[in-house]
């Protein structure tokens, strides 16, 4: 197991890398100015040249490359084009809401979603399971925003139980910070319940027909039993596989989300970035979240070993 | 591997980041404020952007200032002198300035100041050619001679917006102009806390406990500089629905602007005010390539103006008339040098007149590339109104929806449709920008060095510097109607009216004044 976490973790880096091209090359290749964005609309043709220039953008693309790839190397993810902040300033200043928000969705979802699919498995074809499955595809369809904007009109404008924006660290204390997270977490979560809910319901009611429960059942275990002990635990590699991709697809949703909640978070830094052509953000970012993929299907892989002993690298 | 270690001890301590910055006194009275885009430059002599401007006049003061009613009022300067060949303007500075550490403003600053900002900005740019000396006559006083006799010089040190003339310190003014600057030291009322700045997050202001306010009362942009608050907190805040509910439930105390659909939300809720407070308002125009076909035909620029039409354009964009106008002006409605030339060309939108011209100038269906910003609440909706217009009016429409920085960047490129070029876009000027035609950019017609579509009409540059020669007033309200006419005839620009903005504020503050730019002294909580 050691040598497998070793080894690919060592396999990350050429992964690292490729994503580090390509991002450098598709940013320098795709439209937008950098220099003309920063100088403004009223910017002479020879300012935005100067401020080309002293961008360093008037360099051939080459140069650039190998320029950023020393600096990257050594740890050095350069300067905001725009605030002419370090980058890595930047996004660990931005990092926690993010992370908090992930885990809580990803934890919500869990706790809810998991009971949500047995129940519904358990109880097959009655109006308890069409229940469930409505509510998940009405999760599955609604979009975020406009689920956030509805948990905010009822539960912030009307109820006045949670604020309408905004976010606090667990320091300002745990009350604000859950108070802050509450409800994006709650339009977040929606999608996942959806997906990891139908997973659960799907794969257990497959393992259900298997001869192992069958025998389970005759050995006179009881249903809850066969359900949680036997059913649950081989119906569990799926389930975690889509947490997994769950988790790693969280940073399109927390987009959306940081934005509709006012989360000072990646998801919006990323959109802010881009908007921007901040580069040296934007290849910051997106190895950040390269980096985050990569140590999830790890983490996805380490836990299929401990749930199926069989599963061996 | 030392960067990402910090990262992942970010991400560990993730939801409990311990607040390092320093923490606020209770009593203190914090302005919550949520304006209308991200402040993402901080030098407002760099970037045109209206943020950094806004971010100027919270921490440094100017020279001059228009009050309320539009007359130039001395702020920093205790009173100036005028030479009797009226050529040369000295300039005293007011006791009591100092810079937010202490050091006092002198007259050395202010030249530094003023020579970095006409390298930048048009007005000062146009004026730096007749000024032939620039100078310190002592720690407090600095004279300007000029070549010719104007006292444009006065206008444009006391203009609001564009790039405002903001003193810096000497050591700060000193920067490269292509170079942003790193030091925020100011004089004006509110000093920037550095350590508090989270870009696309909060900027955070304090009050300038040592600044010395004219005594006389704040109005507009001039008078006493008095900051009634402890902190002002500015909140990025991305999502403009999201902004009116946070004003709704008192989380903000100011909305710079509340979009035009989402006003019936706040209009007559108790416990917030939605008020126009800068009148002047804003104009959209748009601009032609005058580079490539078919708009480098003045027959097909003329039908695509009479097709063009600003009614519908403003009636889909505002909705609500109280915010809009129609007006031909192209140096701001209702300001001095307002006209009517060739108003029968821009506002009434006149397909049958446009088709006419279009089948006289042998437009051969050439493809009309117009590049719509869809990401500028004043200016999203109407290039498609005008796209409809013109194919109504019989022209090959192709328009292109993106967001308003690759406009930029798009806006810059003088190849063909073919290559990647552009026919017409759409943007908009605060009215105090476009208000004569030395800071206008939207008359410019000095081929490949105007502003972008770059037209090349002698006679209005010719025109622009007669402006800045002219002896008096009324010499230049003849030149600039007269420029006008020319400008829209020859399709320089196309004038769409004249916008104001609805502010939203909550009842519990007071003080809040009018003027052409939000800012946030004289005002309680």
């Amino acid at each position: 197991m050691v040598s497998y976490i070793f080894s690919r973790t060592l396999a990350t880096i050429p992964v690292m890398a490729i994503v580090a091209i390509i991002v450098f090359l598709l940013l320098r290749l795709s439209t937008g100015d950098p220099a003309a964005i920063m100088a403004g609309d009223a910017a002479s043709p020879a300012q935005v040249e100067q401020m080309r220039h002293q961008m360093g953008l008037d360099r051939p693309i080459a140069v650039q490359f190998v320029v950023w790839i020393n600096h990257l190397l050594s740890g050095d993810f350069g300067l905001s084009l725009h605030s002419k902040i370090p980058v890595w300033d930047m996004i660990a200043g931005r990092v926690g809401p993010s992370f908090a928000l992930s885990i809580s969705t990803i934890a919500f979802s869990v706790i809810v979603a998991i009971p949500l699919g047995v129940i519904a498995a358990w109880a097959h074809g009655t109006l308890l399971d069409r229940v469930a499955m409505s509510f998940s595809v009405i999760g599955f369809s609604a979009p975020i925003f406009v689920t956030g904007y509805i948990l905010v009109f009822f539960f912030s404008l009307k109820l006045d139980w949670f604020p309408v924006q905004g976010y606090h660290p667990l320091s300002d204390g745990p009350l604000l910070f859950l108070q802050g997270i509450a409800l994006p977490t709650l339009a977040l979560s929606t999608i996942y319940i959806a997906l990891i809910s139908r997973i659960t319901r799907s794969s257990l009611l497959e393992i259900m027909g298997e001869d192992f429960i069958r025998t389970a059942r005759a050995k006179g275990a009881t249903e809850f039993s066969v359900f949680l002990r036997h059913a649950l635990r081989n119906a569990s590699i799926p389930i975690v596989t889509i947490i997994g991709v769950g988790a790693a697809f969280l940073i399109s949703g927390v987009v959306v989300t940081e934005s509709v909640f006012n989360i000072p978070g990646l998801g919006r830094m990323v959109v802010e970035a881009v908007l921007a052509r901040d580069y040296p953000l934007i290849q910051g970012l997106v190895l950040v979240f390269s980096f985050v993929y990569v140590v999830v299907n790890l983490i996805v892989d380490i836990l299929y070993t401990v749930l199926d002993p069989r599963i061996t690298y | 591997m030392r960067q990402i270690k910090r990262l992942a001890t970010a991400a560990l301590i993730a939801a409990g980041s311990v607040n390092l910055i320093g923490s606020v006194p209770s009593s203190a009275t914090t302005l919550n404020i949520v304006m209308e885009s991200r402040l993402s430059v901080l030098d407002p002599v760099l970037s045109t952007a209206h943020q950094s401007r806004n971010h100027g006049y919270m921490i440094y003061d100017t020279l001059l200032a228009l009050d309320e009613q539009g007359v130039i009022r001395p702020e920093m300067v205790d009173n100036w002198r005028i030479s009797d060949d009226k050529k040369t303007y000295t300039f005293t500075l007011r006791d009591g300035l100092a810079w937010h550490d202490g050091a006092k403003v002198t007259a050395e600053d202010c030249v530094a100041s003023i020579k970095r900002w006409a390298q930048q900005d048009r007005m000062g740019r146009a004026l730096m050619k007749y000024i032939t000396d620039l100078r310190a006559d002592g720690e407090k006083s600095f004279s300007v001679t000029l070549s010719i006799q104007t006292d444009l010089i006065l206008t444009a040190f006391a203009k609001p917006s564009g790039i405002p003339l903001f003193i810096m310190p000497k050591r700060v003014a000193e920067t490269p102009v292509t170079e942003p600057i790193t030091d925020y030291t100011g004089s004006g009322p509110f000093k920037f806390v550095a350590a508090e700045y989270k870009p696309g997050v909060r900027v955070v202001y304090v009050k300038n406990e040592a600044y010395v306010p004219r005594p006389e009362p704040a109005s507009g942009l001039a008078g006493g500089k008095v900051a009634k608050v402890d902190r002002v907190e500015r909140i990025e805040m991305a999502d403009q629905l999201s902004a009116v509910n946070a004003l709704i439930k008192h989380e903000i105390d100011y909305l710079e602007t509340v979009p035009f659909d989402l006003l019936p939300m706040v209009e007559g809720l108790p416990g917030v005010v939605v008020e126009r407070l800068d009148t002047l308002g804003y104009q959209p125009v748009y601009r032609f390539n005058h580079l490539h076909p078919p708009f480098n035909n003045k027959l097909v620029r003329q039908a695509a103006m009479y097709a063009i039409g600003q009614e519908a354009a403003l009636q889909t964009q505002i909705g609500n008339p109280k915010y809009y106008r129609t007006c031909a002006a192209v140096f701001g409605c209702g300001l001095p040098y307002e006209s009517s030339a060739k108003s029968e060309m821009v506002i009434p939108s006149n397909i049958e007149k446009a088709k006419s011209l279009l089948k006289a100038s042998g437009y051969n269906g050439e493809r009309v590339v117009i590049l719509q910003a869809t990401d500028i609440p004043l200016i999203a909706s109407m290039p498609i109104v005008i796209a409809q217009h013109l194919r109504e009016a019989g022209f090959n429409v192709d328009l292109q929806a993106m967001d308003f920085m690759t406009v930029l960047s798009r806006r810059s490129n003088r190849a063909s449709v073919a290559e990647g070029g552009w026919s017409l876009f759409v943007t908009t000027w605060h009215n105090t920008e476009i208000e004569d035609p030395i800071r206008s950019f939207t008359v410019t017609a000095n081929g490949n060095d105007a502003w972008a579509g770059w037209p090349t009409v002698p006679a209005v540059v010719e025109g622009t510097n007669q402006f800045l020669l002219a002896p008096d007033e009324e010499h230049r309200k003849e030149i600039a109607a007269r420029l006008q006419e020319l400008v829209i005839d020859e399709g320089v620009v196309g004038p769409l009216g004249s916008v104001t903005k609805p502010v939203g504020y909550s009842s519990a503050i007071s003080g809040v004044l009018h003027a052409p730019v939000q800012v946030f002294w004289n005002i309680s909580k």
